[in-house]
């Protein structure tokens, strides 16, 4: 089933155009990986999927992109409920200065999910069980976040993005910053959230994104040039230029 | 080839070694600055927390203050103390002729009487006997004791005669002088004795005129610095009030105190010489120091944690008030108590408002008239009394202690608030 629907997508930073054209459909609890060189759009296109562009001034969206068959860069879409349903992990691991407990709290917090503390501190231990943080930190959920390494910093993010139940969860290179056994269980994590949500992760690492992803989009100067299966992207891609990046001839 | 290399290298080294002299120099001539400054101040000022007094015996004859028998509290109050007080000067020096009781007289402070009544009216049971009571010496004996007078120069160009040096001297030598820390220097107001002047109005003031200032300009800069950083699109219009907000700190501060002047005294008739004029001119001045801390203390909050909020369905304002102003409040409020600081020192303003005026009571709200320290110093430094030399640095000692603690309070806040993100 198709969870997103993006259609003839084009982005601008002031003048420059940096995505031309971007059409791509997404499967619902499926991992979707976005692959291609630095600058090649990329994480601007998985940053159009909860308009976090809109932060950036000089930046301008076009086209329709369509989720649950409602297109979010209609006016009429409230970026406050987009953003809660539409969740994300970005490439530096961003805890906020607080502690565990709040750090995960508050999402629930600001979009009223929780009536009572016992009901909060099970959302709390829901999140961090699904992102494999709680056996590591249950004793000191009331000290700083940033106290934690950097693997269990971004699983922190990782549980506090699952806090509010999104039905998708965007990742913006969130092993750039890890050391291969984080990595390891960062992609564990990823195939086991795709049961409940959708994935669109953003990677630089080909062969992450052959673990990790049941689909696969080639970004390359702005164009998606080609998307699919991630067995036939890798195994047997239709154009030239994704051979040869597969293949690492560039990039 | 060779050998060129190495006078390359060598002078490269000399360079270096040059370049820390003329660093290291630097400093040491700011430290000499400093601690000349300092010691001068200092070995000035220490002597202004000291106050001489003479211990005069004084007889509280009953009929020479007109008192009936048994009176009340009241006809204590009403008693007439002048007659027992020139008395008890006077007989100092049974042989002294009229003259020499006047001189007699001003050995002790104006307000001597004064002194000998609140002995009585503290205990009553005085009336009758004598006893002997510590009276402040004339602001001149004062420096003759601490011996900052010269008493070498020819009598007619002197303010002590010869007769009250002779007196004075006896009363030394008979232990009848004692010099006892000077609590009135900061419980006193102004006054145009230097004896009893102090430094209570014009403290008071300062610290009214601050507070008045605090509570203006930290919420109007906070919110400006707040908007323009975090709401404010960026274009030409935001550019100029930015670049204004620079020219603003950098205007002359008798400007402010101008406008006051003109607009505060002169347009909405605000009491004058009151601190709540001088708080209201001194936080136009404080306002662009704050706003820029503000906004440069915002900045520094790293844009991964707005991003981090605003991804969870965080709204822009709900970002700024529960990541972003927070994280940035150690180094607003550091940036506030500098600026209060220099608001603290400031004097040319004050000036123009009226702050310079002769107040001889406490202030007991930022509507009644008082100084503050600085124009204190201003008003003690034109003073022409020996006596007011050392309460000019005395005064300055405080200052400089209230803008230790300050800062000193300032760096407390940014150590221990200042959170670390990864």
């Amino acid at each position: 089933m198709i969870k997103i629907k993006a259609k003839d997508v084009d982005v601008f930073y002031g003048k420059k155009q940096a995505l031309f054209n971007i059409s791509l459909d997404i499967e619902e609890n499926q991992v979707t990986a976005l692959i291609g060189p630095s600058g090649c759009g990329k994480s601007t296109f998985l940053r159009c999927l909860n308009r976090m562009n809109d932060v950036i001034d000089i930046c301008s969206v076009k086209g329709e992109i369509l989720i649950n068959d409602f297109n979010i860069n209609d006016k009429s879409c409230d970026v406050v409920r987009l953003r809660e349903k539409i969740g994300m992990v970005f490439q530096k691991p961003n805890p906020f200065p607080k502690t565990l407990y709040e750090n995960v709290s508050y999402g629930p917090t600001i979009h009223g999910m929780a009536q009572s503390k016992q009901e909060m501190d099970e959302i709390v231990e829901t999140s961090l069980k699904k992102a494999a943080l709680w056996e590591e930190v249950k004793d000191r959920l009331h000290e700083p976040g940033t106290g934690l390494s950097g693997g269990q910093q971004q699983r922190l993010c990782i549980a506090r993005a699952i806090s509010v139940r999104p039905e998708v969860i965007l990742m913006d290179e969130p092993c750039s910053a890890l050391d291969p056994i984080a990595t390891a269980q960062i992609e564990e994590l990823i195939d086991e959230l795709k049961k409940e949500h959708t994935i669109i992760i953003v990677t630089h690492s080909m062969a992450q994104a052959a673990r990790v992803s049941q689909n696969t989009g080639f970004f390359h100067l702005g164009q998606l040039i080609e998307h699919g299966s991630t067995d036939k992207i890798f195994k047997n891609p239709d154009t030239k230029k994704t051979q040869d990046y597969i293949t690492g001839r560039f990039g | 080839m060779n050998k060129n290399k190495e006078q390359l290298l060598n002078k490269r080294y000399k360079a270096e070694q040059r370049f820390r002299l003329y660093g290291l120099s630097a400093i040491f001539m700011a430290l000499l600055f400093l601690t000349i400054f300092i010691f001068k101040i200092f070995s000035t000022g220490y002597s202004a927390f000291q106050k001489t007094w003479l211990i005069v015996p004084v007889t509280f004859d009953a009929e020479l203050m007109m008192l009936d028998q048994n009176p009340s509290k009241e006809d204590l109050q009403d008693a007439d103390y002048y007659d027992i007080a020139l008395k008890s000067m006077a007989d100092l020096d049974p042989n002294a002729n009229e003259d020499q009781e006047n001189e007699l007289k001003r050995m002790v402070s104006y307000f001597f009487e004064k002194e000998i009544k609140n002995e009585l009216l503290n205990d009553p049971n005085l009336i009758g006997k004598t006893k002997e009571v510590y009276l402040t010496a004339s602001d001149d004996l004062d420096q003759v004791f601490k011996g900052n007078y010269p008493r070498d120069l020819p009598e007619d160009q002197r303010r002590v005669s010869d007769y009250q040096l002779k007196i004075f001297d006896q009363l030394v030598a008979n232990g009848k002088v004692e010099s006892k820390f000077n609590i009135s220097f900061f419980t006193n107001a102004d006054s145009r004795e230097a004896e009893l002047a102090g430094i209570a109005s014009s403290f008071m003031g300062s610290i009214f005129s601050i507070l008045v200032c605090l509570m203006i300009a930290f919420p109007v800069a906070v919110l400006a610095a707040i908007y323009l950083e975090e709401f404010a699109p960026k274009n030409r219009f935001t550019d100029f009030i930015e670049v204004n907000i620079n020219n603003l700190a950098a205007v002359p501060s008798i400007v402010f105190g101008l406008l006051g002047l003109g607009v505060l005294l002169a347009i909405f008739h605000l009491p004058r010489s009151t601190p709540l004029v001088g708080g209201i001119t001194l936080s136009l001045m404080t306002l662009p120091t704050i706003i820029i801390a503000a906004r440069a203390s915002l900045k520094a909050v790293p844009p991964s944690i707005r991003e981090a909020a605003l991804a969870m369905g965080a709204s822009r304002m709900q970002t700024t008030m529960h990541h972003t102003v927070p994280l940035s409040m150690p180094g607003t409020l550091s940036g506030t108590i500098i600026g209060l600081a220099q608001a603290l020192g400031e004097t040319a303003p004050l000036i123009l408002i009226g702050m310079v005026a002769f107040v001889n009571t406490i202030p007991g709200s930022p509507m009644d008239p008082a100084a503050s320290l600085p124009v204190q110093i201003y008003i003690w430094a034109e003073s022409a009394e020996r006596g007011f030399v050392e309460k000019v640095s005395a005064c300055i000692m405080v200052l400089l202690g209230f803008l230790i603690i300050m800062n000193l309070f300032a760096q407390i806040i940014r150590h221990k608030f200042e959170k670390k993100w990864s």
